[in-house]
């Protein structure tokens, strides 16, 4: 049976598409504001944070989605505080901060529950959503592609620009922990299709393909979220037909669409980069 | 009539060491001010601690009379340029564009109007044909010129520029100080860090010049006597042979 008559036969699949679609466009567009951040490693740090928080929710039997962006947001503000006030400095802050959150959700799933969940939380399990999961996908995508249309500008200018945007009265704190807060709600969407370990490979993956093939934010933001659902899409396909685990899947066809902008983009190719150089040389001889 | 900017015994420290001690003056409105003195003087703090980016141990800074919140989209602010991610994907006219963003306020974007006004700001600095580039493909003038278009599109009444001819070609440099003069001309108030002693009285109608505490403020030939300039740069009088200056 082809894959696309299984997704029209099969309602789990259904909701593993439109999942998997949603969240490669959320991840792309908030992926964008990562990478030009210089925040790769914060996304993976919180990534990883919401784990104790998703425990805590599940034992308290409340949705899970208050608790991983509660521990999510703590995480990242006790990474801001050690770095600000000593000389650690904020890449070994997020280590020492998102491991030890990542330790204390482990120790607080073992303790509860069987290990298959863990499993899924870590790995994730498209193949498995269930409807109320994709409705926290739909809902949380919605906010996130809201928040992003309205504060476009501040975004720009707080990521391009932070001194002057400082100077005209933004609170720029206040933008970088909203920031740090869409991320959570992003991982938490991104929980079921590719889990938390590999999440950061579908927020930094598909902007850092775009940010190799356009100069303008708009264009990379919406080449982003493109390829992010493309990512998903065909990943989706490959999981499903050889039976593969669906997060690591995507995150390879992810990969692979890098590879293709790192080597042929018009601009940023190395290729066209090689040749460029190679002419100017015969030129000179 | 109140003075554009006044500084009143501004101290400030990172970390326990003072950066800027007791810094008092007060520059009447369409002045062009340079800020000099050795490296490590505290120039880009003080300038940084007038934007209130940092915080200050003590003083007051007013702006015509008002106090610096009140008045901070009156103020134009111009980066070093080592301190730009050259490689962000902005086209120049986007980044004159941010000049149109405090005025704007939260939830408005540019329209056509902003984009024309900052289409002309980039021709008042001679550089419109390169408004689609991206600015990492310009030239260090070219783009210390873009920076200062978007100071202009901000239509402040300060402007601080840090360092703006540190890197950059003659023709830019020419560029940016008629401009800076012109703006003066209108009644603008400008205030400049600068590295170095030369060209201070061609460019300047006044210096502050800064070695942690103020040293000297007034008239250029009041500062750029010899006591004044050995005691902000005592230990660096190879410097000062180099001018000509005789200590």
């Amino acid at each position: 049976m082809s894959f696309i008559e299984a997704v029209i036969q099969y309602g789990f699949l259904q909701k593993a598409l439109l999942t998997s679609i949603m969240v490669g466009i959320i991840c792309g567009v908030v992926g964008c504001f990562i990478i030009l951040r210089g925040m790769a490693l914060m996304g993976d740090a919180i990534s990883h944070a919401v784990l104790p928080g998703v425990a805590i929710a599940y034992m308290l039997g409340i949705n899970f989605f208050a608790g991983a962006v509660i521990s999510g947001v703590l995480t990242a503000m006790s990474i801001g505080f050690v770095s600000q006030n000593s000389r650690i400095k904020n890449d070994i802050s997020i280590g020492i901060m998102f491991t030890a959150a990542f330790a204390l959700g482990i120790i607080l799933i073992t303790l509860m529950k069987s290990s298959t969940d863990l499993y899924h939380i870590l790995f994730g399990n498209v193949l498995a959503v269930r409807p109320s999961d994709m409705w926290t996908t739909l809902g949380i995508g919605i906010f996130v592609l809201i928040s992003i249309y309205l504060f476009y500008k501040e975004l720009l200018v707080t990521s391009f620009d932070p001194t002057m945007a400082e100077a005209y009265g933004l609170p720029i704190k206040i933008i970088h922990y909203f920031l740090m807060t869409l991320l959570t709600m992003v991982t938490v969407a991104s929980l079921q299709t590719v889990g938390i370990i590999l999440v950061v490979a579908m927020l930094i993956t598909p902007a850092a393909t775009a940010y190799l093939l356009t100069d303008r934010l708009w264009v990379m933001i919406y080449l982003s979220a493109g390829l992010g659902v493309i990512a998903s899409v065909v990943g989706l396909y490959f999981s499903f037909t050889y039976n593969l685990a669906s997060g690591a899947t995507i995150v390879l066809v992810s990969t692979a669409l890098f590879l293709l902008a790192f080597g042929f983009s018009p601009k940023q190719g190395i290729l066209w980069r090689f040749l460029k150089a190679r002419r100017k040389k015969q030129a000179l001889s | 009539m109140n003075p554009a900017l006044s500084v009143k015994s501004l101290f400030v420290s990172y970390h326990g060491n003072e950066a800027v001690k007791n810094v008092s003056f007060s520059i009447e409105p369409g002045k062009l001010v340079g800020i000099i003195g050795p490296n490590g003087a505290g120039k880009s703090t003080l300038l940084k601690a007038l934007l209130n980016l940092i915080p200050k141990d003590k003083g007051e800074v007013q702006i015509y009379g008002k106090s610096f919140n009140e008045l901070r989209k009156s103020v134009a602010y111009v980066p070093q340029r080592s301190n730009i991610d050259w490689d962000f994907p902005i086209t120049v006219l986007d980044t004159v564009l941010l000049g149109t963003y405090p005025k704007l306020g939260l939830f408005k974007r540019p329209k056509k109007s902003e984009k024309e006004w900052a289409l002309q700001c980039l021709q008042r600095v001679g550089i419109a044909e390169f408004s689609k580039r991206q600015i990492g493909e310009l030239s260090g003038g070219q783009q210390q010129r873009v920076f200062l278009a978007r100071a202009l599109a901000q239509e402040s009444e300060l402007l601080f520029l840090d360092e703006p001819f540190v890197g950059i070609d003659v023709s830019s440099e020419e560029t940016i100080i008629t401009i800076l003069k012109e703006l003066k001309n209108s009644g603008k108030t400008i205030l400049v860090v600068h590295h170095d002693l030369s060209k201070v009285s061609d460019y300047f109608d006044q210096l502050v010049l800064l070695n942690k505490e103020l040293i000297g403020f007034g008239e250029i030939n009041q500062v750029l006597n010899a006591e004044v300039l050995a005691k902000a740069y005592s230990g660096q009088f190879s410097f000062l042979d180099s001018l000509g200056v005789k200590v």
